[in-house]
């Protein structure tokens, strides 16, 4: 084992060109809800969604250009551990926040 | 454990490297074991959220996150920790080229990096609780201050464990096991800049909004 391997970083690995794609692309990423937020000009409701968005689209970005997710790597079950845990994080947080939601209205706490 | 190292032995891209792939198994076992913790990590961090969520108004006649929160201040903190990972990406970069000086000078850079995103935090920590806005003041801000308190802890431990490493690979050089625990700190770190995505979306922009 004198040799050693360095090209299993949970799957592949990138190259400096496709850190500074990802770099750039967060950097977009970041800077458009935060001036979404900082110089309000569309309604509320908008606002809220492409806060969302941009969080879910950053985080996919992270995911494939700096974590190096993709189907092949470990053979497929970085991904099916991430897609399981998203299915625990939905019970967890989404659920929570509509049973306290619904608790809240129907005891007329706010 | 056989048949998962034979799938990505041959799924695996190999295009722009040569490194040649054979038996060692299980440095990439340990690195998915690294996953798996981050993803119960995750239900962690999942869990303080959702505190968070359902608290979120719970101001009990204290400050809001609208009249506590400078936005320039997250955003700073923000890039500095993406900058971190895009240097800590280079260090790993520096890993598989086999460039021991190179890899200990860009885990140096990203070390400082992310001493200072903890020196930010704990600057805007002491103002917040000096501003009489600490956590004991509301609900709303002992959820606000678990949960980035507990980002932040994070971060603190992966500094730590980074001069560990540093340590190690200064008096050993890129030994397997020493290549091994770049890549479990490197899927660390760029985890806690996913999170902190969630953090400043969800914390700081929509407190703020």
């Amino acid at each position: 084992m004198s040799d050693i391997d360095t090209s299993r970083a949970g799957g592949g690995h990138g190259s400096t060109r496709s850190y500074l794609i990802g770099f750039v692309i967060c950097a977009v990423l970041t800077v458009i809800p935060f001036l979404l937020v900082m110089n309000p000009t569309l309604s509320r409701p908008l606002t809220l969604f492409l806060l969302v968005a941009f969080a879910v689209v950053q985080i996919i970005v992270q995911l494939v250009y700096f974590l190096h997710m993709n189907r092949s790597s470990e053979g497929g079950w970085n991904l099916a551990s991430f897609v399981f845990t998203l299915v625990i994080l939905f019970i967890v947080v989404a659920l929570s926040v509509w049973i306290i939601w619904s608790m809240h209205f129907h005891m007329m706490v706010n | 454990m056989n048949l998962m190292s034979n799938t990505a032995a041959i799924t695996e891209p190999v295009a722009g490297h040569g490194h040649d792939d054979h038996g060692h198994a299980q440095g990439g076992m340990k690195v998915f074991g690294m996953w798996i913790y981050l993803m119960s990590d995750l239900v962690l961090f999942g869990s303080l959220f959702a505190s968070y969520a359902v608290l979120s108004t719970a101001y009990a006649g204290g400050p809001t996150g609208k009249e506590l929160f400078s936005l320039p201040f997250v955003m700073v903190e923000t890039f500095v920790l993406l900058f971190s990972s895009i240097t800590y990406g280079q260090a790993v970069l520096a890993m598989h080229r086999q460039n021991k000086r190179a890899v200990l000078a860009w885990l140096g850079v990203t070390f400082a990096l992310g001493a200072t995103f903890i020196g930010m935090e704990l600057f805007e920590f002491s103002h917040l609780i000096h501003e009489g806005a600490g956590p004991g003041t509301s609900a709303y801000l002992s959820a606000f201050f678990a949960l980035v308190g507990t980002h932040g802890l994070h971060v603190a431990s992966g500094l730590l464990w980074m001069a560990v490493v540093m340590h190690q690979v200064h008096r050993r050089g890129l030994t397997a096991t020493n290549v091994t625990r770049i890549s479990c700190l490197s899927l660390f770190w760029h985890f806690l800049d996913l999170v902190w995505i969630c953090v400043f979306t969800f914390v700081y922009l929509v407190g703020a909004f």
